[in-house]
């Protein structure tokens, strides 16, 4: 079994788990109008940090964050192990560098091992969980470090402004008139174990189940039948039925194609009078950061019970998990 | 884990199951004689970065353009893993270049290739694979292994693995396998 025994979300709207749990709670979204951000790009509407962040201190951050959570469980420096493995998901790294960053946030923890990096666009965050679970449940490692960050560039802001993919004002997510999608900064840290000790006989978030599938018709946009996503569902869905999951967490960027295909693929797999939960108007698209944020707050929102997060990506990748709490 | 086949193509050579197969162009350009001899009517290849040409290339050779294997038929491929060293850093630099000050025209076609999990995505398309694709940035070949190791269980049993690098204009690499769990 893989246990998720502490977790952190640093984003413009606050520092830490709960930080981020209460701000959304209140409907505070980190979306605002930026004109000058960035020279020779056009305004856009996104969710940034007020001071510019570097890419290391802010994971290094993140990390401490989610370790002091796990310390309460599992009374060992975990950082350092032999026994833990730090995955890495990003999809610009730090400036364009993916791996180095990735190799800093480990030697600062004194961890030995070679750190992964997950670079499977939008799915990057619930793919590097994924990993994880295969990691530990192979018994490779017996703890993994989960790190999601991007933060904004004129480099990614120009090139979503190219696709003609953001929405001028914040996004609406599965409204008919929506009008695209907003980007986003943050960085989230879920620390996963095979300990039994770690668990202590208190209630525990069980990584029960992970899938990939591509949908293999189409580069930039998802599969208008959502073949992928609904591969997805049913392989997480092995073994439970619709009325055990309490909450679905979606992507829900507000682009026209993603939002469809989700709708599409969740009424496939039978999910459809399952409650949704969206977070890009408060977050934004925060990209190799997201799966980790979003599946965060899904646990805390929910305390107890069946939650799956599932995402689409460029590439025609998507990915969904699933985890219960009893 | 049994290779099924296996492949390397430098800027300067192709060796398919450790055979070297003839060719006259070196760099970028070998892969577009590759291209014409083995596939030749997907347009779509000069679109591509050279990490997609190549890794869509390496996964051709792999798949398609040799005998099926004596007592074997052609496998379906249910998971594409690839890694490399520094992601999709070529493209990127090519992206750069048209939004540098005072030049700005942002180019919509190199953007779409400034992921390094889009090669696993051409390739999904190109042969139909409705499986795992994931895309890894790894120190060394060495440590793509156990997260193979890892993902290829019962429901992933054949799959195309491998490493796919292409850092700046005319240097890349890749070596490549077809593989499956025994």
């Amino acid at each position: 079994m893989v246990y998720c025994i502490g977790h952190s979300i640093i984003s413009p709207l606050g520092e830490g788990s709960q930080a981020n749990v209460q701000a959304v709670r209140a409907g505070r979204s980190g979306l605002k109008l930026h004109t000058d951000r960035f020279a020779d790009v056009e305004p856009f509407c996104a969710s940034l940090f007020d001071t510019p962040q570097e890419f290391v201190p802010l994971c290094v951050r993140s990390v401490e964050d989610a370790l002091d959570m796990a310390v309460s469980r599992l009374p060992l420096a975990i950082g350092s192990l032999p026994e833990t493995i730090f995955i890495l998901s990003t999809t610009k790294g730090d400036n364009l560098d993916l791996l180095t960053p990735a190799q800093a946030i480990a030697r600062h923890f004194g961890n030995p091992n070679p750190p992964v990096v997950v670079s499977n666009a939008c799915t990057s965050g619930v793919c590097a969980q994924i990993t994880a679970k295969r990691l530990l449940d192979a018994g490779m490692y017996q703890h993994a470090i989960v790190i999601g960050c991007d933060l904004q560039t004129r480099f990614i802001v120009s090139g979503f402004q190219s696709f003609k993919a953001l929405s001028p004002e914040p996004c609406r997510p599965f409204s008919p008139d929506r009008q695209g999608l907003n980007l986003g900064e943050a960085v989230a840290t879920a620390i996963y174990s095979n300990q039994q000790s770690a668990i202590s006989n208190q209630p525990s978030w069980i990584l029960e189940a992970g899938s990939i599938h591509n949908d293999a018709n189409h580069l930039s946009a998802p599969s208008r039948t959502g073949e992928g996503a609904y591969r997805c569902l049913t392989d997480v869905m092995a073994g439970v039925t619709p009325a055990d999951i309490d909450l679905i967490g979606v992507h829900g960027t507000g682009t026209l194609y993603n939002d469809d295909m989700e709708t599409v693929a969740i009424e496939r797999a039978g999910l459809q009078d399952v409650p949704k939960s969206v977070l890009k108007p408060y977050f934004g698209h925060t990209m190799g950061a997201a799966g980790i944020v979003e599946t965060i707050i899904g646990l805390e929102t929910l305390g107890k019970g069946t939650f799956i997060k599932m995402l689409s990506g460029f590439g025609g990748v998507n990915a969904a998990i699933r985890l219960t709490c009893k | 884990m049994q290779v099924i086949h296996d492949i390397e193509i430098t800027t300067t050579s192709v060796l398919l199951d450790g055979k070297t197969i003839a060719v006259e162009q070196t760099g970028d350009k070998l892969l577009v004689e590759l291209y014409r001899r083995y596939v030749g009517d997907y347009p779509k290849f000069f679109k591509m970065d050279t990490l997609s040409r190549l890794g869509f290339i390496a996964a051709e050779l792999l798949l398609k353009s040799q005998e099926p294997m004596a007592n074997s038929q052609q496998p379906t491929v249910d998971a594409v893993i690839l890694a490399n060293r520094s992601a999709s850093i070529k493209n990127d630099t090519d992206y750069l270049a048209t939004i540098t000050e005072g030049n700005y025209y942002p180019s919509p076609a190199l953007f779409v290739y400034t992921l390094p999990n889009i090669v696993t995505g051409e390739i999904a398309i190109w042969h139909h694979i409705q499986g795992e694709t994931s895309f890894y940035i790894l120190n060394s070949p060495e440590e793509l292994k156990p997260i193979v190791a890892s993902t290829l269980t019962a429901k992933h049993s054949t799959a195309l693995v491998g490493w796919c690098e292409c850092s700046k204009q005319d240097n890349f690499y890749a070596k490549m396998q077809l593989i499956w769990r025994n």
